[in-house]
């Protein structure tokens, strides 16, 4: 009897199309792109900033701006679905262990929103100082 | 309405006359309490002996009779005929290769598990006349979930980065090192992060999740592998800032 085991191909371009699951793991993984783009634009402005009034004034009308704003709004929602996604699995990378128990991951999640929301606060104080 | 019968579609393939599988259709009785491992062992039995696959406790114990039902890597064993429609697709495990018709080749895995060190690294060795390296509950409960696994490979079916990139440690043989660098008796961490430590290890999860929600066993190997990278992480950074304490 000869051995000739078969190879069943990968498919590369589309295999996160197989599986729910997968389709859920890539939309995590893409909304971070929007918080790239969102780093960037803001990079962008420190840029502008430096190069004087009337080039930040330029900037903020461009953040401002019916497609400015739509970006913003979409960033603002994905980057909300994005933190979401790894607050949801920070008990599996980080379990705690308090008298020999395992914490609840309800418990850990709920602190990383506490904080985040504590966070966002201060950021908004801070912004509108 | 009751049904009387469920038309299985298996994957066939030999070697031997075969240039690539193929899908052929058998006509079963569908029973409320078979599980799809009857259904198929009922195909073995009275429609074509010829049929190839793994199988032996029956009871989701031995980790043999992992398959993709209707694109799920599950035991054949551990899930019911009942709950699927009038076609039920058995395909091999996704990412080995098919030795023949549902066996697939897995002496890749068994390497990579070998790799890993499973077994413990005691800091001193004791003969069996010194006796046992002792453990409290307290320290077993640690790592205890890990030791669960039996090898079924569903976790290396329904992991995507092992079909991508085949040089991929994987899940199953990563949960184990983790299981073994958690266990208060051993010393073999470092000697198992050459491996478990690198590009092929632990970086090459993306944590897609995928392997611990078809663990049969609730092993979390996605959460064993993001605590390694952490670990990992930490030793780095601890190595590059204290470099004399480095060895």
């Amino acid at each position: 009897m000869s051995r000739r085991p078969y190879i069943r191909p990968v498919q590369r371009s589309t295999w996160w199309l197989a599986q729910p699951r997968y389709i859920r793991y890539m939309a995590r993984e893409v909304t971070s792109a929007f918080l790239c783009a969102y780093s960037l634009l803001i990079i962008v402005g420190l840029v502008r900033l430096a190069q004087g009034p009337l080039a930040y004034d330029a900037f903020l009308a461009a953040v401002y701006s019916t497609s400015g704003q739509v970006f913003s709004l979409l960033t603002l929602i994905f980057a909300i679905y994005h933190t979401y996604t790894w607050f949801q699995v920070t008990p599996k990378a980080m379990p705690i262990r308090k008298g020999g128990k395992l914490i609840a991951g309800s418990i850990i999640v709920g602190a990383h929103w506490f904080v985040f929301l504590i966070a966002s606060v201060i950021i908004l104080y801070l912004v509108g100082m | 309405m009751s049904r009387d019968t469920v038309q299985l579609e298996i994957l066939r393939y030999d070697p031997e006359k075969d240039s690539e599988p193929y899908f052929s259709t058998y006509e079963v009785p569908f029973n409320d309490d078979w599980v799809v491992l009857d259904a198929i062992n009922y195909v073995k039995e009275n429609l074509d002996r010829t049929l190839t696959y793994r199988w032996s406790c029956h009871m989701a114990v031995c980790g043999s009779c992992g398959m993709v039902i209707n694109g799920e890597p599950v035991l054949s064993c551990h899930t019911f005929m009942r709950d699927y429609g009038d076609k039920i697709r058995i395909e091999p495990l996704q990412n080995f290769p098919v030795e023949r018709d549902l066996v697939v080749v897995i002496d890749d895995f068994v390497e990579k598990l070998g790799s890993v060190k499973p077994y413990i690294v005691p800091k001193v060795e004791k003969t069996v006349d010194e006796g046992e390296y002792i453990q409290s509950p307290a320290q077993l409960a640690v790592f205890k979930q890990y030791t669960a696994c039996i090898n079924c490979l569903l976790c290396y079916s329904a992991c995507p980065q092992v079909g991508l990139n085949p040089g991929f440690v994987g899940p199953a043989a990563l949960a184990l090192a983790h299981r073994y660098n958690l266990d208060s008796r051993d010393v073999g961490r470092a000697a198992r992060e050459d491996v478990v430590a690198s590009n092929p290890g632990i970086w090459e999860c993306s944590f897609v999740g995928a392997c611990s929600e078809v663990c049969p066993k609730s092993v979390d190997p996605a959460a064993a592998i993001q605590q390694t990278k952490i670990a990992s992480t930490v030793d780095y950074f601890t190595d590059f800032l204290t470099p004399w304490r480095k060895q």
